[in-house]
């Protein structure tokens, strides 16, 4: 008995681990830059898939398939936040967004065999950018008024477009196939239980990730400025942070703890392309479950429904993403700040 | 003031409706089997789009439940039909997505903004997940085949739904129920001490726009002849109407219909050709929209309309 105890505990914190990371990242997203970004089971997605090829087509360690994937999803949240998210903020257009579009759609004509078509697609994008930037949208001025409710509407509204568009766009690159492989699946023996090495490289790693991300928060001066703009972003605009560059890197921080997140996910579980609505709403129980804002709670919430989904699935296996639901139904009707917020 | 001529401006709207429904109501005796079942998957969407535009556009709560309540009535029909009149079906699949939607209106409606939004999406996998579960737990399936019924019969049913959607959509747009509506959509708590009953409005509105979604949904399943919860309760289904009615601009009552045609009808040219591809041009379209066009189409098409010399007073 004790040992099934524990044996359901520990893997309950081997999921916690994985839910507290993903967590995590869509806590920054919403508490700092008022996103909620409901793409953001699509990074984990991209970071799967994207490891999987790298693992498979040029066996590139899955951990170093980390370095490779924190990055680019950095990248790509930054780019899309400091120019769609910048636009939503301010209501005026960024220069950069209609390129970017431009790349969205030219990959019709990729898909069709068609490069010549699809190149004229994003260069006309780039010129209508640099033209419009140049000739009107240079002479708006950014609304001083910023209207948060209006705000996370819209923004909610444009990443469900954004997971359209990175969903169908890995469906095209990988198809709907499940990928996986096999790396550390080797089990290790604690207190009697035996778990998969990859389980406990995953917890570790989150782990390390969070305090990671705690001490750069606490003891630098971007992350002082990521304080500030969670706390009042308008007031820490007026007091000389650079709010833009803050708000695109929180939401870049967020979308690398996904892609990172995915790495890890695909170390244990089968990838595809439509998995990343599943990831996004446990993510968006959690966050609701920690505390709208908190990454502390966020993380404390990622074990906590970690454990029940290993208690429930221990069981009555099909039930677990039921006995979540319940729990977030709950939560919201009895304390919908979550056990952490303010 | 020219009372007259406001009446017969009034009468209007209804006769061109009335026209229009005729015209559909006799479609299947002039155009081919192909154009009705067109005809009927547009209708189809125009009905979810204009029922979620009748509680999410006016009172700006952003309800995705769409899917959940198109599914009761999926699975209500699944079991009813075949038993039962076909007409029957529809209405009880209705009235079971009414009841549906008016306990969870009733637990839910006081969450705001995102945290409503983010519910009704849980509350879609919610059912579908615990309806896999109980399926194959003790049914020992995974779907359900549903009785045929012809093609003819789908379309008039439909119709009828929307036909009532229609005329309720436009008894509520202008009766005092309307005004309340948009005063909540603008300011809640001065709408609470105007005197509206809030919650009850709130409630009544969410189920019955339920109502039509689900009686839509009981006769969409007598066309697929085999149903599972994935099919049922398809999570696109609760962004599609929200992107129609965003692409059509909800401050007209002719926004949504515009938005659902326009995108059914693309949907219908393209998803059998080019699937991936079909839901990556409504997420480009989707995004170019809420962030150049936030009026939508209609909105777009009153500010060229404004220009005209006369405009103006000819759209009031």
């Amino acid at each position: 008995m004790f040992v099934t105890t524990l044996d359901v505990l520990i893997a309950g914190l081997l999921l916690g681990g994985l839910y507290a990371l993903i967590a995590m990242g869509l806590s920054l997203q919403y508490g700092v830059a008022k996103v909620l970004n409901v793409a953001h089971g699509e990074f984990i997605m991209l970071g799967g898939l994207t490891t999987w090829t790298l693992y498979i087509v040029f066996g590139v360690n899955p951990l170093i398939g980390i370095v490779v994937c924190g990055p680019i999803t950095l990248i790509i949240g930054f780019i899309i936040h400091s120019t769609f998210f910048r636009h939503l903020r301010e209501s005026i257009p960024v220069f950069g967004e209609i390129s970017l579009l431009g790349i969205f759609i030219a990959v019709l004509p990729f898909g069709l065999n068609q490069p010549i078509v699809a190149s004229v697609i994003i260069i006309l994008g780039i010129v209508l950018d640099i033209v419009l930037y140049k000739t009107v949208f240079k002479r708006l001025s950014p609304s001083t008024i910023f209207n948060q409710g209006a705000f996370e509407g819209k923004s909610m509204l444009f990443s469900f477009g954004l997971v359209f568009i990175i969903q169908n766009i890995a469906f095209i690159s990988w198809g709907p196939d499940y990928r996986s492989y096999s790396y550390m699946r080797f089990p290790v023996d604690i207190a009697g239980a035996l778990f998969g090495a990859n389980r406990l490289v995953t917890l570790g790693f989150a782990l390390a990730i969070g305090l990671a991300f705690y001490i750069f928060l606490a003891r630098t001066r971007m992350g002082k400025a990521i304080r500030a703009a969670a706390s009042d972003a308008t007031t820490a605009g007026l007091m000389g942070v650079n709010i833009n560059m803050v708000l695109a890197i929180c939401f870049g921080f967020g979308a690398a703890m996904a892609g990172v997140a995915g790495v890890l996910v695909s170390m244990c579980y089968p990838v595809n392309a439509a998995m990343g609505m599943e990831y996004t709403i446990i993510a968006i129980i959690v966050v609701a479950l920690g505390g709208m804002g908190s990454i502390l709670g966020s993380f404390i919430g990622g074990f906590i429904l970690g454990i029940i989904g290993s208690i429930v699935t221990y069981f009555e296996p099909g039930l677990a993403l039921v006995a979540y639901y319940v729990i977030f139904i709950i939560l919201l009707l009895v304390r919908p700040k979550g056990i952490m917020g303010k | 003031m020219d009372v007259s001529g406001i009446n017969s401006k009034k009468l209007i709207t209804p006769g061109i409706f009335i026209v229009v429904l005729a015209l559909l109501a006799a479609l299947p005796f002039y155009a081919s089997l192909y154009g009705v079942v067109l005809i009927t998957s547009i209708l189809m969407y125009i009905i979810l789009t204009v029922s979620w535009t009748i509680f999410s556009g006016t009172t700006g709560y952003l309800s995705l439940a769409t899917a959940a309540f198109f599914g009761v009535g999926i699975y209500t029909s699944a079991i009813l039909a075949g038993q039962i009149p076909i007409v029957i079906v529809v209405i009880l699949g209705g009235l079971v997505s009414f009841g549906v939607a008016a306990l969870v209106g009733a637990l839910t409606l006081r969450l705001k903004g995102v945290y409503f939004a983010m519910f009704t999406l849980g509350l879609v996998e919610l059912i579908k997940h615990s309806l896999i579960w109980y399926e194959i737990k003790f049914t020992g399936t995974r779907g359900r085949f549903v009785i045929v019924v012809d093609n003819e019969t789908i379309f008039w049913i439909m119709l009828g739904i929307f036909a009532v959607l229609l005329i309720t959509t436009y008894i509520i747009r202008n009766s005092k129920y309307g005004l309340a509506l948009q005063a909540i959509g603008e300011q809640e708590e001065a709408a609470a001490h105007s005197g509206v009953n809030v919650t009850m409005l709130k409630v009544v509105t969410f189920a019955i726009s339920a109502l039509f979604m689900g009686a839509a949904g009981a006769i969409m399943a007598t066309r697929w002849t085999y149903i599972d919860p994935g099919i049922a309760f398809n999570i696109n289904l609760s962004f599609l109407p929200v992107l129609m009615a965003i692409f059509g601009g909800m401050t007209q009552l002719f926004g949504p219909f515009l938005g659902a045609t326009i995108i059914a009808y693309l949907e219908e040219i393209l998803l059998t050709k080019f699937p991936y591809y079909y839901m990556l041009i409504f997420g480009v379209i989707l995004s170019i929209v809420i962030l150049y066009l936030p009026q939508g189409i209609s909105g777009l098409v009153q500010k060229f309309w404004r220009r005209f010399p006369g405009g103006k007073s000819a759209n009031t």
